[in-house]
């Protein structure tokens, strides 16, 4: 590898595990051995919680329950519409309610299993125990899950998994574990005990004498920019899909929380890692601004195929059995077309790179539910996805009963984010890290139902045991607005807010944004190699060089300005694609969600490289030109043994 | 492909007036969103050095509750879905469309056509809920419910808080929303012990938003992208009448 | 920055301009009370209505049946009760259920306005039926109907046969008028729509719609209106057409 890419910092490790004892016990002896605040100082004590999804709502209620001073900051108008709304197909927890075999420990072995071997055993073995908790207190909550005539709650499998311990609510899961937390939020909120920051974007983390003291933000509505201070602060602020520009994250998604906290000195882990979602709709124009999500249960009743001739063209109806390719359950008898993502994914693209590949511009294969219907009668497979076949219908204008439908793979999840220890706290004392934004659980590809299951368990049940230990030192001295980092910080974000508005060069935003997504779908995306990834590395400061002189932002500071929003978050977004192909060029390994075309068996399935890369890449930011600084934390497996992922 | 006039309400925020102001756009793809659509007239803007047009929007699937305008005097346009899912192919070439904000007093206008929906938040946060600290609950399987309450919790609990449903309502009221919450929690077996004092709450506020009565019209329902039945304010006002039965004062 | 919050121990919620009122007190501020007013009262004229228009429907029978059943109203209950006790107590239940309904429909009006205070350039409507729609000005004519109505046939101080006539010479008095008696047939048809959204909206009112119910209530609410709406015309529409004088 050719130094000049990155550079080779001090190791890091996690030492908040107890690893002295076994690891089942381990999350007890931590927050046994885990100070604690006396609830009468809760009150004297502060903390900034940024984003209001899963992660962030669930922490924020929890916190203020608890006697905290919590501020909430957001970026839409109300903390129910953070992008945890929109996952539909359902919570892992291993309560075993079929008694099928489940346990703590399988849903332990089958997260590290999934996450190719590159998630950390005390992390995913603590989610584990946890996911039991999340599902009591959602339904006490009032989460309407599907339940069966007895009155019980219904589980389903989903993604590949062999016992069923996904609890769901019809297709709109994440809504309603959403809701959940948003209304024990806003109980809290009406308590008092949460001070909210709807429409206030977090801009930078202010760092005062080594810890996280504070952030800056600006206000989107009247653009205002202000410093908070707390003693802590937690981000939970989602993932970067959009990095892709299309993914199938909200449109406001970003990563200008962890990324400027990643400036502050927060080191940025596994940037590589994206998932990319098998049952997506295709894209159909230029003009196509997100890709939706067709809920993965979907390939429970849906049986995958792609003509057996390139080029066929005949209306899907219209082909005979024995010319269709049913290549899922050809390649993989045993799982068939429950394949986990990363596979289904991959070999979607590799059939549509054959050229076979339907719809009108070839990226596209069908999920057909003629078997499903004929076995089970339309009704049946109507109760069950009737909401996603009337979304296929209303976007592709298509009567999926009828013809199936199209799918294509699209970027959905982001494994990578800010490295934590196993208190969830990174490399910046105080600055807490949870949800997607954070790097932990899923190693190299995560399992269908468990974003939603981390989402919670850290914020409902892992940081408000962590959190104690580090404010029991607290309060911080008091910090003003005249300190010199507060100071510092909010000038550079009027700064960079004044610049973007003064370039007033000829490109819009999205036309950079636009570009910046084709190109790393195309180089750094379902498949990698040394060769795309660096003609992505030649191609991207070339990107950012363009940005900062010729894009055009209209509008001005102090009003409502999306263009700005969207503006700052591009910047972020170009930076962050540069760590990412230096991340992916580095990892000279297949691994879940990061495939290396050097890197596969005969077969073409993923080959780990466990001698060189069983680590965690965690990235020390650098200025431009500047190479960053890899630190490596090692990964030793005590209680899953390293094996070759297999699904055949 | 189609060419439409639109006419858009412009506003620059709160405290300023707005007007209809004209706009042309082409080489509008059938199979475009409503927002793609807004999206290629506002980059056009942009490189015009014009100001784009504000509206408020995330997910575009249809499920976070972002977007919302008035479409030719429909609340989300003519399909019974958000806009964000609303699609070109609904509309003819050469179309005049005018294009409103959501309007209710209990909605102020932000810019152009982004409101301030904070109200709902409000409405939430003053009995929306069941008060249950993290860590205080009984397993998931101590109270069984039966389906068909569970199926019914379901349906009310679909809503996106779009507000739709004020924007259409001939009296600006909030009704189908705070039933849609006060029927999703009071069907379950948890959200008894606050029954009462919910929906009192729940109303109490609403009715301090300067949002209208409901007096049984339907629009809302006619318009609201998740279907949210009228019979959820029925369940609300039978809710509300049992509160006073058994001895609860009003709020509001 | 911070250090007023140090201070203070409890933490206070930024809010946008002009947002959180405090909710008003009061039992009768309430919305849905106030709607629930409006059906009670409304259910109670339903009532007298459904009594009124048979008692009227004795015109056919002559004048003598008609004026009697008029004198029987003001004796129910005599002698243990003092002549008009009964009827005392009707018109004061009326009275009230008229004087709260008004109020109620008044008071949600002027919400209603407040709420909605920039109107649409373009608004359409989707589900609103023409029934759901007259309410307002349909109970508003019908206000003034009932006061026209009462100085007409009750007090007969708009009549042109006086006050000292019998009730069935004010009446034919009364539709033997064209003017009058379009009123009268304005009036009824208001009243009928009136009632088919009224009977419907006061069901759902009380909490005792579903989905299941709704097309019953539907369905009542025609048949109760068509039926009241029919019953109060045809006296007039007799008189007028001359089938009684
Ligand atoms: C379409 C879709 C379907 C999915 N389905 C499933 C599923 O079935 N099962 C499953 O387990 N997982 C699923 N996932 C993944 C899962 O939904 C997410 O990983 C998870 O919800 C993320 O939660 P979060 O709380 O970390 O972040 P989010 O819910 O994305 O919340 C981010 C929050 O941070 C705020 N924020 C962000 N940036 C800033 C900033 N700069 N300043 C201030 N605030 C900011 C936002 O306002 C928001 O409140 C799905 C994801 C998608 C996109
Ligand atoms: C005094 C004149 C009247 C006025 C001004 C009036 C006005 C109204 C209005 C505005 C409504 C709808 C209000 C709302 O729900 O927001 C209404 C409803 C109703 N009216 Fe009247 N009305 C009058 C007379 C009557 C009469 C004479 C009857 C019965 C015979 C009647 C029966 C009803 C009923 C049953 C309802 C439904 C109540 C509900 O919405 O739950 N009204 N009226
Ligand atoms: C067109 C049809 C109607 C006819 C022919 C009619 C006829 C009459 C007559 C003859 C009287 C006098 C009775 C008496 O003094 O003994 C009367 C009284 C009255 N009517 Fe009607 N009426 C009609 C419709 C209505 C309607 C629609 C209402 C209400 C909305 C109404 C409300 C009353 C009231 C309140 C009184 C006074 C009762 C009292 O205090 O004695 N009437 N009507
Ligand atoms: S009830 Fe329907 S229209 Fe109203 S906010 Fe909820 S989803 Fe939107
Ligand atoms: S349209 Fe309005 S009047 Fe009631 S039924 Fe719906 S809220
Ligand atoms: S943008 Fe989320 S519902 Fe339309």
């Amino acid at each position: 590898m050719p130094l000049e890419l990155f550079t080779v910092g001090e190791p890091i490790a996690d030492t908040k595990a107890p690893r002295d004892v076994p690891i089942k016990d381990r999350w007890n002896e931590r927050r046994f051995r885990a100070r604690l605040v006396n609830p009468a100082n809760r009150r004297r004590l502060s903390v900034i919680v940024v984003g209001t999804g899963l992660a962030g709502g669930s922490a924020a209620a929890t916190l203020a329950e608890m006697g905290y001073r919590v501020k909430n900051f957001w970026f839409q108008d109300s903390p129910r519409r953070a992008h945890s709304v929109a996952a539909q197909g359902g919570i892992n927890a291993a309560k075993n309610y079929r008694n099928d075999g489940d346990s703590v420990h399988r849903l332990f072995y089958d997260t590290v299993k999934g996450g190719d071997f590159r998630s950390r055993e005390d992390n995913v073995h603590r989610l584990a125990e946890v996911s039991t908790a999340i599902i009591d207190q959602c339904v006490a909550q009032g989460v309407p899950f599907a339940r069966e005539y007895g009155g019980l709650l219904d589980n389903r499998s989903f993604g590949g998994a062999q016992v069923s311990r996904t609890f769901y609510a019809r297709g709109q899961t994440g809504q309603q574990l959403l809701y959940g937390a948003y209304q024990a939020l806003e109980r809290q909120i009406g308590l008092g005990n949460v001070e909210q920051h709807p429409r206030t974007e977090m801009l930078d983390l202010i760092v005062v004498d080594g810890r996280a003291r504070g952030i800056v933000v600006r206000h989107l509505i009247t653009g205002e920019i202000t410093s908070h201070m707390a003693d802590v602060v937690v981000l939970a602020s989602g993932g970067y899909s959009n990095v892709f520009y299309l993914s199938t994250n909200a449109k406001g998604s970003n990563v200008t929380a962890a990324w400027r906290a990643h400036k502050r000195g927060a080191l940025f882990a596994n940037p590589c890692y994206t998932q990319i979602h098998p049952t997506c709709i295709p894209v159909s124009g230029d003009y196509q601004s997100k890709l939706t999500l067709m809920s993965e249960s979907l390939r429970n009743d849906g049986r995958v195929w792609v003509p057996k001739e390139r080029g066929d063209t005949r209306d899907p109806r219209e082909i005979p059995e024995d010319e269709r390719d049913y290549y899922l359950e050809r390649i993989y008898p045993a799982f068939g077309n429950l394949v986990p993502r990363d596979i289904a994914s991959r070999q979607a693209k590799n059939v549509c790179d054959e050229g076979r590949g339907v719809g009108p511009n070839g990226l596209g294969v069908y999920l057909d539910f003629s078997d499903a219907i004929q076995r089970l009668g339309k009704k049946a497979i109507e109760a069950k996805y009737g909401n996603l076949f009337d979304m296929y219908n209303r976007i592709t204008g298509e009567d999926a009963y009828e013809t199936g439908m199209r799918i294509y793979p699209a970027v959905h999840y982001t494994m990578g984010g800010l490295w934590v220890d196993y208190d969830l706290q990174s490399t910046i004392p105080g600055l807490f890290v949870i949800g997607e934004a954070n790097f932990s659980d899923h190693g190299a590809n995560r399992l269908g139902a468990s974003a939603l299951m981390q989402g919670l368990a850290d914020g409902y049940f892992v940081l408000p045991n962590t959190i104690n230990d580090y404010l029991a030192d607290g309060p911080f001295p008091k910090v003003d607005a005249t300190h010199p980092a507060v100071v510092e910080a909010e000038q550079g974000v009027r700064a960079q807010t004044e610049k973007l508005l003064s370039i007033n060069g000829t490109r819009t935003v999205a036309s950079f944004h636009r570009e910046l997504g084709k190109l790393m779908w195309d180089l750094c995306g379902m498949e990698r190699s040394e060769e795309s990834l660096r003609k992505a590395l030649d191609r991207i400061p070339e990107i950012r060089q363009e940005f900062w002189t010729n894009v055009k932002v209209s509008g001005e500071q102090g009003i409502f300005n999306q263009n700005l929003e969207h503006a700052g978050r591009v910047a972020d977004f170009i930076e962050l694609a540069e760590l990412m192909c230096v991340d992916a060029l580095h990892r000279n390994e297949s691994c879940g969600g990061h495939f290396r075309a050097e890197s596969q068996t005969p077969e073409g399935e993923a080959l780990r490289d466990d001698e060189n890369f069983a680590y965690v890449a965690a990235w020390e930011y650098t200025p431009e030109g500047v190479p960053p600084v890899l630190h490596r934390e090692a990964l030793e497996y005590e209680y899953v043994h390293l094996a070759q992922r297999s699904y055949k | 492909m189609m060419s439409l006039t639109l006419r858009i309400w412009r506003q620059r925020d709160r405290t300023q007036k707005g007007k209809m102001v004209t706009y042309h756009v082409t080489d509008v793809s059938p199979d475009m969103s409503f927002l793609e659509m807004l999206d290629v007239l506002n980059e056009k803007l942009i490189l015009d050095g014009d100001d784009p047009v504000a509206f408020d929007h995330d997910c575009r699937e249809g499920i976070c509750g972002s977007c919302g305008l008035m479409i030719n005097g429909i609340a989300h346009g003519p399909e019974q879905a958000t806009v964000c899912q609303l699609h070109m192919r609904s509309f003819k070439d050469g179309d005049v469309l005018d294009i409103e904000p959501w309007r209710s007093g209990g909605f102020p206008v932000v810019k152009d056509l982004a409101v301030d929906r904070s109200a709902f938040d409000r409405i939430i946060s003053a009995g929306g809920f069941i008060s249950v600290p993290t860590g205080t609950a009984p397993d998931a399987h101590a109270v069984p419910v039966p389906k068909k309450d569970a199926d019914a919790a379901f349906d009310a609990a679909t809503c996106i808080g779009c507000g739709a449903c004020v924007a259409a309502c001939p009296n600006g009221s909030a009704m189908l929303f705070t039933a849609a919450k006060v029927a999703h929690l009071g069907l379950l077996p948890q959200g008894q012990p606050e029954r009462d004092a919910r929906v009192l709450k729940m109303v109490g506020q609403q009715d301090a938003e300067d949002f209208g009565g409901c007096s049984n019209i339907g629009e809302c329902s006619a318009v609201c992208p998740k279907g949210i039945s009228m019979e959820t304010i029925s369940r609300l006002n039978h809710d509300l009448l049992g509160a006073l039965r058994a001895g609860a004062v009003p709020t509001s | 920055m911070c250090e007023e919050a140090y201070r203070d121990p409890v933490a206070t919620v930024t809010t946008q301009p002009g947002q959180r009122r405090a909710p008003k007190t009061g039992r009768f501020n309430n919305s849905v009370v106030k709607k629930t007013v409006m059906a009670v009262s409304g259910i109670i004229m339903i009532l007298y209505l459904i009594a009124h228009m048979i008692g009227n429907l004795k015109a056919f029978q002559g004048p003598e049946k008609f004026n009697s059943y008029s004198g029987w109203i003001r004796t129910i209950g005599e002698p243990a009760l003092p002549a008009q006790t009964t009827l005392w107590i009707i018109r004061l239940v009326l009275l009230a259920a008229v004087v709260l309904h008004f109020w109620a429909a008044i008071s949600l009006w002027r919400q209603a306005r407040r709420a909605r205070p920039v109107p649409y350039a373009t608004k359409k409507r989707v589900q609103q039926s023409f029934a759901s729609r007259t309410v307002r000005w349909g109970g508003l004519i019908l206000a003034l109907f009932i006061i026209w109505h009462i100085l007409d046939l009750t007090l007969g101080a708009v009549n042109p046969e006086g006050h000292d006539s019998t009730p069935y010479e004010r009446l034919v008095a009364s539709f033997s008028n064209i003017p009058v008696t379009a009123f009268y047939v304005v009036s009824m048809l208001l009243l009928g729509l009136h009632l088919r959204h009224g009977i419907f909206a006061a069901t759902q009112t009380l909490g005792q719609t579903n989905k299941k119910r709704e097309r019953a209530v539907n369905g009542l609410a025609y048949v109760i209106a068509t039926v009241l709406t029919v019953g109060f015309l045809l006296v007039p529409l007799s008189v007028a057409f001359g089938l009684i004088d």
